[in-house]
Formats: structure tokens, C-alpha cells, sequence
């Protein structure tokens, strides 16, 4: 089982200093990731996934982050390598795609040149070589006319299509871990449909373990297996998907899952109006004491305002609630 | 069927960039501030590359039997004290004065450039460093600068290139950081990061092009402002040195027959001031089509 094992994470913490202070955006999270596997990473907005995902690039340069913890991808530990080192996992064994397909790509760079740069970057190939590598990038992620396509610009392209191409450079050197955050937020439902069934065939095309960070909870059934729900910069809460969706055990991911409209879903009290969490999500700056959710949790008990919550593991899953201690 | 929508949607990439380049000729042509500045610089030039030809006498040689001559047909602008053509001097001025705005430019952008991108692009100390030598220069006024500059430097017309050049630097260094800093931070260049992009790299070929425009307009206006800024020194006599013809040196020397012979500083100038105005009114017709943004 242990070669399987594709990315593990431990106790990564990222901070950023700013004006203010220190600001703990990653707060000990931990993670297991086997091959093959599509992990998805769910919350609200400034909640920590995408820091999460740019820490295991090492993305983060400005404002300067302090990350903390091991990320150990293939047993090695990505924060102990060099700028170089790890410059060459970027694009290569671990890729990113990004929200907004609009502006992740460059203006006045054609789509073939950016992602033939990305393959020449890797794949020490002519360009070329690297050109018609591309263009056959362009043409899996079924994009029409790919030779015509390569020569344009990405203003020349619909939104669906330029996060195709987004895809096709991610892809374009044939990662083991493809990180995808937020890929299908900027995009309509139809053309979003198109783009998961794209993601789950290129998976097993080029048997790529996929990190997806999204907000999206439909999304996350869909296409996920194992499911880290985080909140405040920690995860709560880690199940697999259909236990999460049927049996949700922290307070936060019910919450969650009941501020879903779902068509048919008969409204428990009976009000004509969606369930939702109460309260907002407090500043980084200004922790809660205890349980970073107690202010906004409806089970709330005395010790949820004094101590943090410990870890309790049950039935292979894992939550972060007294409730269950 | 298939084979003429291929080759139509071939051309197309080709078409666009066309009808872009073309929309922004017609919008520059319909600007009539900006078409007459084209117009006083295409002149210049052409005056300036053409001079053996268009007036094919030494513009140096002194005839002091025909100094201070009022225009004739022989002379249509006067004679200078020297008994020098004016019309001559002003000729083959314009390629000094060209020489010296390509100069200055040249010397600005290649040192603000790549001084500006690494302060933006990097941040942090080397940001830090770089900016407080600029607040620094752009504490004095920019000819203060360039004057004091060639006291150091001394008279002449490589220093008076090296000297007006340092004083735009500053200028330089703060635009192209302004506009590196709002790049750097857009999701193209992480997705470049991310996919593992060399930091020159990404200088060169992500941010470098989109800081063109902001660049081009600049350099427009800076060659006007160069004109303006070597005919100061010239005038105060720390410029190019006689006998080369330049016209801060004609207006400075002729500033003392202003009574009794006025076209020797006039048409000078004139000729200061129109190449000037060529520069700005482009410059700002430039800006108007490639940077609706900043359009006050």
C-alpha cells in the first residue's frame, strides 16, 4: 500500500506576516494522497485550500510565506528542495490549473507558444517538436482545429476553451499529481459538465492523481473519492465521499451540505427559505478561542469556547469536534 | 466545403491582428493633434537624414564679409555673426538634436528597463533600494539633475547624451515598475510559474511585452522632452560645443544681437519648439489610441 502512496502531508502550517501580523492561513493540515486518486478539498472562500495547493508548489513569493511541515511527494520532501529542484517538479510531476481561465492565460502570447514553452521547458524537445507536441495536447482535450487554434490568442478563444488549453498545459508534460483549483468556478454549467467529463478521461489517460479544490459540492461528488473538508486554515472533517454526503459528522460540513438547494429536497422546518450557517467566518487575525467554529456551531458546548477540539479518528474517518471525542 | 472554411479560418489569426493594427491607424488618423505631430516629426526626419542633400554647403565654414544678414534669397533665414547659413545650421542641427533624443532614450530605457522590471518583479530589499535611489533623483527637478550631471561629467555632446539620459532614468524605472508590479501579480504569470517558468523567462516573454505600450508612449514624449532638455544645456553653453550646429547653442549665441538682428535666436527656436511639439502631440495621440486608461 505504502508505494501507492503518491503525496503526504504533514503538519503544514503556511503564515504569511503582513502589516497587521501574523496570518496563519494553513494551520496544520495533513493529508494522504495515493495514486490514482481524485482528493477533493472543500470550503469557503480564504478558508486555506488554494494556500494549501500553492504550498505544495511552493508558489507562495509574495507576500513572502513561511511554510512550515513536510510535503512528502514520491518521498521527497518538496520544502527541502532548491529553487532549481523544484522549479523542475512545477509543470512537470505537479501541475496546476487555476479559477479563472480568462486571465491564467498570457494576452499576447499565442496558445501554442504557451504551451509549447511548457514542454520545452520540461521535455528538452525542439521547438518544433514542442510545437507539434502542443498541438496534439490541444487536440486530446478536444479542442476543434487545434493547428488553427495554436496560432491564436486566448481572447480569440470562449471561456470553455481556454480552460481546455489551460488543461492541455497542465497536462502537456504528463504530471502524476495534477492540482486543479477552483477549475470549473468561472465557467456555465453546461460547458462545466464538459470540462469534469474532460478531467475524469485525461485521469485515467495519463493515470494522474488530481487535488480538487473547489466550493462546489456537486463537483466534489461527481469527481472525488475522498473528501477534506477545511475551515479557518484546518481540516474538520475527512470521509469518503458518499459517507460525507450521508452521514456528515461535523457541525460545519452539515451546515454545509444543508445550505444546498437540491431539487425535490423537502425543507426540514418547513420555511420557504435555504438553510444557512449563521454568523461569518472570522478574521485570521482574530481567532476564536477553542473550536474555530463555536461561535457559528449549533451544538456548541462549554468546553467548544475553551480547548480546541481534538482529532478523532471513526470508521476511517477522520473529524475535528468534541462531539465526538 | 471543409477545405475553404479550413483555409477561411486559417487566415483568420492573420485577418484579426490586421484589422487590430488597422483600427488603431485609423483612430491615430483621426486624431488631427496627433496626425500634425506625425506630420512635424516625419520632417524632421527627413530633413535630418537628408541634410548633405537638401543643403549641400558646410554649415561650419564662417564668412564674416555676410555676418548677421537678414533672410535673403541666398540665405532664407539670415546669417548667423559668423556669417553661417541659419537655414543651414537649423538643417544640419536637426541631426544633432535627433541624435541626441535617440541617445537619451536609448541610455534611459536601458538602464531604467531592467532596473524597473527587477524592482517590480522581485520586490522586497532590491525593490527597496532601487526606489529610494529614485526618490532621490526625482527630488531634483530633471534638468537640475542633467545640469549637474554634466558639471560633473563635462561639456560635450556623448556626455550631454549620458547626462540628460541618467536624469530619465528615474522616470523610467518608476513606470516600468508600476506596470510590472500589477502584472507580476496576475493568474498568467503564476500559470507560468506553475509550470515551472525560469524568473527570466517569464521577465522576458510574460511581462516585458505587456509593459510595451506604457513604454512606447513614454519614449515618444521623452524624445521631445531630450530635445528640449540638450538645447537648455546648449543655450547655457555647457552643451555641444561650437562648431557643431545645435540649436540651444544657435538660440544661446544668438541672444545677444536679439535687438538688431532677431532672426538668428527666432528661427532656432522655432525649430526647437516645433520638434518638441512633434514629439508630445504624437506622444499623446499614441497614448490616447494604445492606452484609452489613462486618457485624463
Amino acid at each position: 500500500m505504502s508505494q501507492d502512496l503518491l503525496l503526504s502531508i504533514r503538519h503544514l502550517r503556511t503564515r504569511f506576516r503582513i502589516y497587521e501580523g501574523l496570518v496563519t492561513a494553513v494551520d496544520g493540515v495533513s493529508l494522504d494522497m495515493y495514486r490514482g486518486e481524485t482528493l477533493g478539498i472543500v470550503g469557503e472562500s480564504g478558508c486555506g485550500k488554494s494556500v494549501t495547493a500553492l504550498s505544495i508548489l511552493r508558489l507562495l513569493a509574495s507576500p513572502p510565506a513561511e511554510i512550515q511541515g513536510t510535503i512528502l511527494f514520491e518521498g521527497v520532501n518538496l520544502l527541502d528542495l532548491n529553487l532549481d529542484e523544484i522549479r523542475k517538479i512545477r509543470g512537470n510531476a505537479i501541475s496546476m490549473i487555476f479559477q479563472e481561465p480568462m486571465t491564467s492565460l498570457n494576452p499576447v502570447l499565442t496558445i501554442g507558444e504557451q504551451i509549447s514553452e511548457a514542454i520545452r521547458l520540461h521535455q528538452g524537445v525542439t521547438r518544433q517538436e514542442a510545437w507539434s507536441k502542443a498541438v496534439e495536447m490541444l487536440r486530446i482535450v478536444q479542442i476543434p482545429s487545434p493547428d488553427i487554434r495554436s496560432h491564436e490568442y486566448p481572447h480569440q478563444l470562449s471561456g470553455g476553451m481556454r480552460q481546455r488549453a489551460m488543461i492541455a498545459m497542465a497536462l502537456s508534460c504528463h504530471p502524476r499529481l495534477l492540482l486543479a483549483d477552483e477549475p470549473t468556478t468561472a465557467l456555465d454549467v453546461t460547458i462545466q459538465a464538459q470540462i469534469v467529463d474532460l478531467m475524469e478521461r485525461l485521469k485515467e489517460e495519463f493515470d494522474t492523481s488530481i487535488v480538487l479544490i473547489t466550493h462546489n459540492l456537486g463537483l466534489i461528488a461527481e469527481m472525488a473519492k475522498r473528501v477534506l473538508v477545511m475551515y479557518m486554515g484546518k481540516v474538520v472533517e475527512e470521509a469518503p465521499v458518499g459517507d460525507l454526503f450521508q452521514e456528515p459528522l461535523h457541525p460545519y460540513t452539515q451546515g454545509l451540505l444543508e445550505s444546498i438547494p437540491w431539487i425535490g429536497k423537502k425543507l426540514k422546518t418547513g420555511r420557504r427559505q435555504l438553510q444557512e450557517i449563521p454568523g461569518i467566518v472570522p478574521s485570521l487575525l482574530e481567532l476564536p478561542e477553542g473550536c474555530r467554529f463555536h461561535p457559528r456551531c449549533s451544538h456548541v458546548m462549554d468546553i467548544c469556547r475553551k480547548e480546541e477540539p481534538p482529532l478523532v479518528q471513526k470508521d476511517g474517518r477522520r473529524v475535528l469536534c468534541w462531539l465526538w471525542a | 466545403m471543409t477545405e475553404t472554411i479550413q483555409s477561411q479560418a486559417l487566415r483568420t489569426p492573420y485577418r484579426q491582428a490586421d484589422t487590430q493594427l488597422r483600427r488603431n491607424w485609423a483612430k491615430l488618423r483621426r486624431n488631427k493633434a496627433a496626425v500634425f505631430g506625425g506630420i512635424l516629426i516625419l520632417i524632421y526626419l527627413v530633413t535630418a537624414l537628408l541634410a548633405p542633400v537638401i543643403f549641400p554647403r558646410s554649415p561650419s565654414a564662417p564668412n564674416l564679409m555676410r555676418s548677421l544678414e537678414r533672410p535673403s534669397i541666398e540665405h532664407p533665414l539670415g546669417t548667423d555673426e559668423l556669417g553661417r547659413s541659419i537655414l543651414g545650421r537649423i538643417i544640419y542641427g536637426s541631426r544633432v538634436s535627433l541624435l541626441i533624443a535617440i541617445g537619451v532614450v536609448s541610455v534611459g530605457l536601458l538602464v531604467g528597463l531592467p532596473l524597473g522590471l527587477i524592482s517590480g518583479y522581485y520586490g522586497g530589499k532590491v525593490d527597496f533600494g532601487i526606489q529610494r535611489v529614485t526618490d532621490t533623483m526625482l527630488a531634483f527637478p530633471g534638468f537640475l539633475l542633467a545640469l549637474a550631471l554634466v558639471a560633473v561629467l563635462g561639456v560635450g555632446l556623448k556626455n550631454t547624451i549620458i547626462s540628460v539620459g541618467i536624469s530619465m532614468v528615474p522616470i523610467y524605472i518608476r513606470l516600468v515598475r508600476g506596470c510590472t508590479l500589477s502584472i507580476r501579480e496576475q493568474t498568467y504569470v503564476e500559470a507560468a510559474r506553475a509550470v515551472g517558468t525560469r524568473d527570466m523567462t517569464i521577465l522576458l516573454r510574460h511581462i516585458l511585452p505587456n509593459v510595451m505600450t506604457p513604454i512606447t508612449i513614454q519614449t515618444s514624449l521623452g524624445m521631445g522632452t531630450a530635445i528640449l532638455f540638450a538645447a537648455g544645456l546648449g543655450f547655457l553653453g555647457i552643451g555641444v560645443q561650437p562648431p557643431t550646429p545645435e540649436w540651444g547653442a544657435m538660440l544661446g549665441s544668438g541672444r545677444a544681437y536679439l535687438f538688431h538682428a532677431p532672426h538668428v535666436a527666432t528661427f532656432p527656436g522655432i525649430a526647437i519648439f516645433l520638434a518638441v511639439l512633434g514629439f508630445n502631440l504624437s506622444g499623446d495621440g499614441l497614448r490616447d489610441v494604445l492606452d484609452p486608461r489613462f486618457r485624463i
